[in-house]
């Protein structure tokens, strides 16, 4: 069943003609992701060949989802147009929008996040600023690499893209339901809490893996979730025990501010409610595996 | 990024919120010119990016032009909380104040929404007031589609409690704070204090400003508000190269992909570093995704210059970026170095996995590089690039 994205999935992509949508569209649909167009307003009624599948290119997002029933779109868009693409993907109410744009100013993100929640949160959004999310030998909407791992029964939820990569890499052998890149903005769609809730909710997910990073409340937050609502075993790990005050670390909501935000106070947190800490990704997937396999 | 105060009063200038007059000088002879313009007297204002200026000695009056230059001689080269000195603001003296307030906008990552906060009990540290009195701290969220109007200003300095007769004027700083927190695509906008001074009005006597780096795009104007002296040469130098790069205090130089692999590389190597000498990692430098052999060679480069750094590790996970391209850029930035006649003598430690770590690995092997050894698991080679260190 997987979480947010199935095999029953029907994707477009925002930003497709780009040379960045190019590029993933050809791995997603490589890795048998049900793509059924792609948006530009210049190039609508064209289509793109990719390597013999024949996608075609709307002019909208409405007009993608009335001619083909899409229900995710991906959008590769640059940072300075991308506020437009989540509003018009909002305005159509597409069920799922995965902003993988990287360097969104914050204010455009909380403008249209404040946009989605004035219109009922009928669009879930992920990202920005994320790999997207996979759901193996099924479906893939964004930049995560197909062929790190197979289906199995870990659920993964990550703030960062590689640390995503290598924890799926350290589990391959036991597979995942889906995984879910969730971004490393200080305004962000969908959180780790919701991530949590589905994934407890999914009868195909027997684990959680949680990662995450120094910045914002969001792990302690999940951690109060985890406590009251997670009946699942949830295995963590934390980034950035070793981040200089106030400087930020490459991400830009990986931020430490005074005493709040620390990889430590985090991990502190989910440890009270339950949730194994790894001190690295090894030593977290170790964990994991200890927990599924004994 | 984090502006000096004269920075946030010119913007808070430019956008209509009430100050006073001020300059910013670096020398001391160029307070008596600057406090002469202001009709013979100043307030003399380090310019730190740090708080308890005053406290500190920091912020002197002047009576005279003479007696500015004298203040600005001893506040110029002051280390205030590990800053230094370098500039002081020579402003107009306050009328007498009356009263002290806070008002500021601010993200609230925790709400997704923007926030603001107004308080009649400013002049103090606002954390110390949200601590201890919390009552007297109004937050009120603000929707980042639907702005500030004076209705919604109203309608905040109610919550704050604001005295009646200064309501109004508070109600029209809040408006234009607004503006400048929108129009200079600001993370956080604070005047602390707006004071209430004898005529009645209401003035930002100082102000905080952080402004977003992702709006760089939309903001030419902000790359001359950086602090270009105070950044470390090797940041700046990689900043130059488009290179996601700061500097730490460790002696293992550190390069990855991607900001989350790359933090948690760092604690990996402090932990092994436990074993080695206590050594620990020189930096954090992300490569990002899909990076070309050019760009690795750039990192490598500005690692290396690093007197700092006694070994380094790549630690690379391919998602997008091909590994085989890592291990090129590895190559390529050794000969690089070598032909500009620089001699490394730096051992690196390289882990390779995902896209294409077999080819990478294989370049690396043909290149047979004395200096370059490959360890295949992260924690492995964190341990290696430690006891390297260490030596």
């Amino acid at each position: 069943m997987a979480i947010f994205l199935t095999k029953e999935s029907k994707v477009i992509v925002q930003g497709m003609t780009g040379a960045t949508g190019m590029k993933h569209t050809k791995l997603m649909l490589g890795d048998g992701t049900n793509i059924v167009g792609g948006v530009n307003p210049r190039k609508a009624g064209t289509s793109v060949d990719f390597d013999g599948t024949e996608v075609p290119v709307f002019g909208s997002v409405k007009e993608a989802m009335e001619k083909t029933g899409a229900d995710v779109s991906v959008l590769f868009v640059p940072p300075a147009f991308a506020k437009a693409a989540v509003v018009e993907a909002i305005d159509a109410e597409i069920p799922l929008a995965v902003v993988i744009t990287e360097g969104i100013a914050v204010h455009d993100s909380a403008a249209f996040w404040a946009y989605a929640k004035a219109k009922g949160n009928k669009t879930r959004i992920i990202g920005p600023n994320c790999p997207g999310l996979i759901t193996p030998g099924q479906s893939n909407a964004g930049i995560i690499p197909g062929d790190i791992t197979k289906p199995g029964r870990i659920g993964l939820v990550s703030k960062s893209g590689t640390l995503t990569y290598q924890m799926m890499y350290e589990l391959r052998d036991i597979g995942f339901s889906s995984a879910v890149g969730i971004g490393g903005d200080p305004v962000i769609g969908t959180t780790h809490i919701d991530a949590l809730a589905a994934f407890e909710a999914d009868p195909e997910t027997d684990l959680i893996v949680m990662i995450g990073e120094i910045g914002g409340d969001a792990e302690e937050r999940a951690a109060d979730f985890i406590k009251a609502n997670v009946t699942k075993p949830v295995v963590g790990y934390v980034a950035g025990f070793t981040a200089p005050e106030g400087k930020t670390m490459g991400h830009a909501g990986a931020i430490v501010s005074g005493s709040s935000g620390t990889a430590q106070a985090k991990k502190e947190a989910l440890e009270a409610a339950g949730v194994k800490v790894g001190k690295t990704p090894s030593e977290t997937a170790r964990l994991a595996r200890e927990i599924l396999v004994g | 990024m984090d502006l000096f105060e004269y920075q946030a009063r010119d913007l808070f200038a430019k956008h209509g919120v009430p100050v006073l007059a001020g300059e910013v000088i670096d020398t001391p002879e160029a307070a008596r010119e600057a406090t002469e313009r202001l009709g013979g007297k100043s307030v003399v204002k380090a310019q730190v990016k740090v708080g308890g200026r005053g406290k500190a000695g920091g912020v002197k009056l002047a009576a005279t032009p003479d007696e500015a230059v004298a203040r600005a001689t001893d506040i110029l080269g002051m280390d205030i909380k590990g800053h230094t000195v370098h500039k002081v603001m020579i402003a107009e003296t306050a009328p007498e104040i009356a009263e002290e307030y806070y008002v500021s906008y601010l993200l609230d990552r925790t709400n997704r929404t923007f926030l603001a906060m107004a308080s009649v009990a400013g002049g103090m540290d606002i954390e110390e007031v949200a601590a201890t009195t919390p009552e007297k701290l109004a937050k009120v969220p603000v929707d980042a589609n639907e702005g500030v109007s004076i209705e919604k200003a109203r309608e905040i300095v109610a919550q704050a409690q604001f005295p009646a007769e200064v309501a109004e004027k508070v109600a029209e700083v809040m408006v234009t704070l607004w503006k400048t927190f929108i129009a200079e695509d600001a993370l956080l906008v604070e005047v602390n204090p707006l004071a209430k001074v004898a005529s009645g009005d209401v003035i930002a006597l100082d102000g905080k400003v952080s402004l977003d780096a992702n709006a760089e795009f939309r903001q030419p104007e902000h790359e001359a508000l950086e602090d270009k002296d105070a950044a470390n040469p090797l940041e700046a130098a990689a900043k130059a190269k488009g290179l996601n790069y700061v500097k730490l205090d460790g002696q293992v130089g550190i390069i990855g992909n991607g900001a989350g692999l790359v933090m948690s590389t760092l604690d990996v190597v402090a932990y092994a570093g436990e074993k080695h000498n206590n050594v620990k990692p020189a930096n954090f430098l992300d490569i990002g995704g899909g990076a070309s052999a050019e760009v690795m060679a750039n990192g490598l480069e500005i690692i290396l210059g690093d007197p700092d750094v006694k070994s380094v590790f790549v630690n690379v996970f391919g998602g997008i970026t091909a590994c085989d391209e890592v291990a090129k850029g590895i190559v390529q930035a050794l000969e690089l170095l070598k032909s500009k006649g620089e001699e490394v003598t730096k051992p690196l430690v390289v882990r390779l996995d995902g896209n294409n770590a077999e080819l990478g690995r294989q370049i690396l092997s043909e290149a047979n590089h004395p200096l370059v050894q490959r360890v295949d698991t992260m924690d492995g080679a964190a341990d290696k690039a430690a006891e390297l260190a260490a030596k």
